[in-house]
């Protein structure tokens, strides 16, 4: 694909920074009750990509946390498990043998996490590391530096090379928004990203604050769906960083249903990138089933 | 410690406070730890803290990380918590009223002082969102743009409060710094501090948020000239008759161009509070901005 | 691929009445205590959204007003135009602070009355009403910074009448610049949502205010001639229709009692190409659907540049569909119940205009309850300036969309209309809004965003939509000889 770097920009809308704040606290006065309220807890504890990405892993770190990914809280039956976990390439066939035949997919970082800053040679070198040994879905990253110095045919073809190197893996990639500086740019990069070929867009490598924000989210959900109206062709949301409560995840569902629909709410179209999330959302559902608030001690940390 | 009447009434001990100062949202003790004692009545207030330059440094540093995000509130909010002040005040008036005759004033005298304060404080609450529209414009330019002037704060002040009047000085400077989106460091009643003491935890409780009003006690011949020549200080409002403190402090000022303001009314008269106060400390901002000129008729683009 | 298919619909979330204290049956407020009415009769005041009655209200006489004037006037005479000025904001910031502590209250009976959703009511109505008592009690002792070089002067008993579609919030913007100039009131709220005017007079006891600063005489549409002829009343302000307003113009003609009227409008929205799609899209929402339209200065014409008409549409529609309609006091509903039987009626009949006018008809699928009244969000496409349905004021949630391709049209047609109290404008394009703020002949333009409202800010219209403005430093004119 040959696209000059003006048409990008050209070709992506802009938005109003006010209005996207106001809207998106808007969702946050739905108020989600009962039956409601614990079928999206569920769904939260379903769309979770379970996460350890801290230069400390070890091997012990990561079957913990796969052990967790499967037995999220044994005392409360029928619970759904995690989406994923989320692991540094090294660590992707271990993690593939822990979740074993649990259905929980295995997602690596990869491509120079977090920062991007190496060549496209080393960068695919990381996808195939992570792809041999079987990871379901790669998380890369954009170059930054590139996409802010306006190279956005660059910062595309990127992504595509990626693409193609996951092979049957599918794609998100992290667009890192608290680097991009404005709305219009999270839009660009979004734009660029999706025609690229990415399977989902993801705003944070977690390791930048602001990481995922509703504003910050909205303004992607509406480059899906602007997508979805003019090709019919789905893509994947995944906010990461920053969520740890409940609340605030079911808020994200909220919007997820009212900017592009129903079909998005699963884990198939949608996931948050998470750590400590999934223990809120838990004491959440108890709470809900007993009526009694609940203390952190009683949930497993991994 | 404070001292009361006495050490012990009906046999009890009393329990007598420790006085501090206020930087950033906290009550600290000075970093130098030493104390002063000042004897306005003839009996001595108790230790004092006498502060120190690091005492200035910290909360000047204290002040400026509170000065944008207090500026950024919107206006309506900032009155909110002025008038909460007062509010805070009024249930407090019976200490200010007891303190002040400890410091020396005739009962009369400190009810009034303390009644004018509130008020003063509530005079203030509302210029909060009044002010810019009695202070901007929109300015008629000759070319086709569209011109607007606001007021915008100075950012962080240094008040030398008044030496007689404790409280009611303190409030009818702090009142307009503040709610013009200022930060400040103030500091007390040399002779006379309980006021302002007092008037910190009023603050501290008040709903504004630590490091927008910080108090210190202490001495101004000591002090004068590291806030007079501290280079992240904007402006300096000083309500003191010391001609010669004054001209030393207007010079220290110049190099990095402060702005001085003396005051020395009689904050007791009414016609002592209005909005130029507020305008002493602030800015004007002139923007510039096109305007398309295509009209209904469709001439011209 | 998709694991789950089923919905996940949002459960009902009521909030909660018991903490409303409501009486039975209410008198008028005059003289700083409930009166029964001397010979009057009553009238129910019910809850749109189930047609249940809440209370009962008094049909009141014209002895009644003139009781009501005397004590507005020996109020003023006596204590309120000779109290000091900042003893006269000091009352002014109690009732501010007792909205604020009573503001759940207010809200669900503003719901509960009027049936506008729960979220607007506490998100907007009371706390804009409660900042409206704070910011112009702040006013009371400095008038003279407002005007320069003269001594303004009250000007003795206010006569206000006020509309059904913001009931508390538009007693505030009357009684609050009022009182903060000195003058004393006679008010008549809206005879459908009375209830919170009634309280409102609670409040005012609590705030201790002189007997008869404030009185309060409900009632029909007599009533509020009453008032306004009454030769005892120096200043009438009235927001409500254009048809009512130009008679009261006519009927304090050969009078010196001073005016001012906030009447209807017909709002232009404008969208520009090069507009922030997303966010105008929001915009025309909030601009047409807030408070069920029942808002004078709702952008009730949509105009949309060609090249991004099927945009904004399709988009539009989508969000559309996204709008909970149904019970008020339901936190998640988004557009509440229409506020009486006789309003339905007049919405339903442009509605069926527009459809015989020939334009395309829109309402996304919704259920609403059996009972109450109710509308899902209307939407008109392929409108034409000179449809009835785009000149009319239909004071409903019903959208009329026309399409332009140059600036200089769409001025001309935005200002093709008697009326001109608002106007939206969406452009990412500085320079362009600064030119249709200073084209458009309307009160209040809306550049990126729509129904804003501030106390500091001021409201009012051009032409047909009534003269002077309430709030800001400019709302303090009307209640002064300056």
């Amino acid at each position: 694909m040959n696209i000059s770097n003006s048409s990008f920009r050209a070709n992506s809308p802009t938005v109003d920074q006010v209005g996207v704040v106001e809207r998106a606290k808007r969702f946050q006065t739905r108020s989600i009750k009962k039956a409601a309220k614990m079928a999206g807890l569920k769904m939260v504890l379903n769309m979770i990509d379970l996460t350890t990405l801290e230069g400390m892993d070890t091997e012990g770190k990561v079957k913990q946390l796969c052990y967790k990914a499967r037995h999220l809280h044994d005392a409360v039956p029928d619970l759904p498990t995690v989406a994923a976990v989320c692991v540094y390439p090294p660590f992707v066939g271990l993690a593939k043998s822990e979740v074993a035949d649990s259905g929980i997919k295995v997602a690596s970082v990869a491509t120079a996490f977090p920062s991007g800053n190496s060549s496209l040679e080393i960068k695919l070198d990381d996808v195939k590391m992570a792809v041999d040994q079987g990871a379901d879905e790669i998380d890369m990253v954009i170059s930054r530096g590139r996409f802010h110095k306006g190279d956005y045919g660059f910062v595309h073809d990127e992504i595509a090379s990626v693409k193609e190197a996951c092979g049957a893996a599918r794609l998100k990639v992290i667009l890192e928004t608290g680097e991009l500086g404005t709305l219009d740019k999270v839009r660009l990069a979004s734009d660029i990203a999706i025609l690229a070929g990415a399977d989902f867009i993801k705003t944070s490598t977690g390791k930048i604050k602001p990481a995922a924000t509703l504003p910050v989210t909205l303004v992607m959900l509406e480059a899906i769906r602007d997508h979805y109206f003019n090709t019919g062709v789905m893509v994947g949301m995944k906010p990461a960083g920053g969520i740890s409560k409940a609340k605030l995840a079911l808020h994200y569902l909220i919007m997820v249903k009212e900017t592009l629909g129903e079909q998005w709410l699963t884990n198939q179209w949608f996931r948050f990138g998470a750590s400590s999330l999934a223990n809120d959302v838990l004491m959440q559902i108890v709470k809900q089933q007993t009526g009694a608030y609940q203390s952190a001690d009683y949930f497993s940390l991994d | 410690m404070a001292k009361t009447n006495g050490a012990a009434k009906n046999g009890r001990i009393e329990v007598h406070k420790t006085y501090k100062v206020f930087i950033g949202g906290k009550f600290p003790r000075t970093e130098s730890g030493r104390y002063y004692s000042p004897q306005p009545a003839g009996q001595s207030l108790g230790n004092i803290c006498l502060c120190s330059r690091k005492d200035v440094r910290n909360s000047v540093v204290a002040a400026r990380a509170a000065q944008s995000s207090w500026a950024a509130r919107t206006a309506y909010n900032r009155g909110q918590i002025l008038y909460r002040i007062a509010e805070m005040m009024e249930g407090r008036s019976e200490q200010f009223v007891a303190e002040l005759q400890t410091q020396g004033m005739t009962a009369a005298a400190a009810k009034k002082e303390v009644v004018q304060s509130i008020d003063r404080m509530i005079y203030y609450a509302g210029w909060c969102d009044k002010y810019q529209q009695i202070f901007s414009a929109v300015n008629p330019v000759a070319s086709s743009h569209f011109n607007f002037s606001v007021l915008e704060p100075t950012g962080v002040v240094f008040v030398v409060a008044n030496e007689e009047s404790p409280l009611l000085g303190l409030a009818s400077l702090i009142a307009p710094i503040i709610a013009g989106g200022n930060s400040c460091v103030v500091l007390a009643s040399e002779s006379k501090p309980l006021s302002a003491i007092t008037l910190s935890e009023v603050l501290a409780t008040s709903d504004v948020p630590g490091g927008v009003v910080n108090i210190l006690t202490g001495l101004k011949s000591e002090l004068h000239e590291h806030f007079s020549s501290h280079m992240d200080v904007n402006a300096i409002a000083f309500d003191c008759n010391d001609q010669k403190m004054l001209v030393a402090v207007r010079e220290f000022a110049v190099e990095n161009v402060k702005r001085v303001k003396h005051y020395s009314q009689d904050w007791t008269d009414d016609e002592s509070q209005n909005p130029y106060l507020i305008q002493d400390f602030c800015e004007i901002k002139t923007t510039w901005h096109p305007i398309e000129q295509i009209s209904a008729s469709g001439s011209g683009y | 691929m998709n694991e789950s298919t089923a919905t996940w619909e949002l459960e009902p979330a009521p909030e909660s009445t018991a903490h409303v204290q409501l009486e039975k049956s209410y008198g008028n407020f005059i003289n700083g205590k409930f009166v029964e009415s001397a010979g009057g009769s009553k009238f129910s005041s019910t809850n749109p959204a189930n047609d249940k009655v809440i209370a009962e209200i008094t049909e009141s006489t014209e002895a009644d007003v003139d009781k009501a004037v005397k004590a507005a006037r020996a109020a003023y005479d006596k204590t309120w135009s000779k109290m000091e000025a900042k003893k006269r904001g000091k009352y002014i910031y109690r009732i501010a602070r007792l909205l604020q502590e009573r503001a759940r209250e207010f809200s669900v009976i503003e719901t509960m009355d009027g049936g506008k959703p729960i979220r607007e009511s506490r998100d907007v109505d009371i706390p804009l009403a409660a900042g409206h008592f704070f910011y112009y009690a702040g006013w009371a002792d400095k008038l003279s910074y407002a005007f320069p070089n003269r001594n303004p002067k009250s000007l003795g008993v206010a006569g206000q009448v006020i509309p059904w579609n913001f009931p508390l919030l538009m007693a505030a913007w009357k009684i609050a610049p009022a009182l903060a100039t000195g003058n004393t009131v006679v008010l008549k709220p809206a005879e459908t949502t009375s209830l919170t005017a009634l309280k409102l007079a609670e409040v005012i006891q609590q705030a201790e205010l002189p007997p008869g600063v404030v009185n309060i005489v409900t009632g029909h549409g007599e009533v509020g001639a009453a008032i306004v002829n009454h030769k005892n009343i120096d200043k009438v302000a009235f927001t409500g229709s254009t048809n009512v307003g130009k008679i009261i113009q006519k009927a304090i003609s050969g009078t010196k009692k001073r005016c001012t009227l906030e009447l209807g409008g017909k709002a232009a929205n404008i969208i520009f190409e090069d507009a922030t799609i997303d966010q105008a899209v929001e915009g025309i929402i909030n601009g047409i659907y807030f408070n069920q339209g029942h808002v004078c200065c709702a952008g009730s014409r949509l105009f949309v540049q060609e090249s991004v008409h099927d945009e904004v549409i399709r988009k539009l529609k989508h969000r559309m569909k996204s709008l909970i309609v149904g019970d008020p006091l339901d936190k998640n509903t988004d557009i509440g119940a229409i506020n009486s039987k006789e309003q339905l009626k007049t919405i339903n009949k442009y509605i069926e205009i527009g459809k015989q006018e020939g334009a395309d008809f829109y309402q996304p699928e919704c259920s609403v309850p059996s009972k109450g009244n109710w509308c899902p969000p209307t939407l008109f496409t392929n409108v034409a300036q000179s449809n009835r349905i785009a000149q009319e004021e239909i004071f409903g949630p019903v959208l009329a969309v026309q399409t332009f391709r140059t600036v200089s049209e769409v001025i001309k047609k935005a200002n093709n209309t008697p009326y001109g109290l608002s106007a939206g404008v969406w452009t990412d394009k500085g320079s362009k809004i600064f030119n249709m703020t200073s084209q458009m002949r309307a009160g209040v333009i809306w550049a990126n965003t729509y129904n804003k409202f501030d106390p500091a800010s001021p409201f009012g219209g051009y032409k047909e939509s009534g003269f002077g403005r309430e709030g800001g430093l400019h709302g303090l004119a009307a209640y002064l000889d300056v």
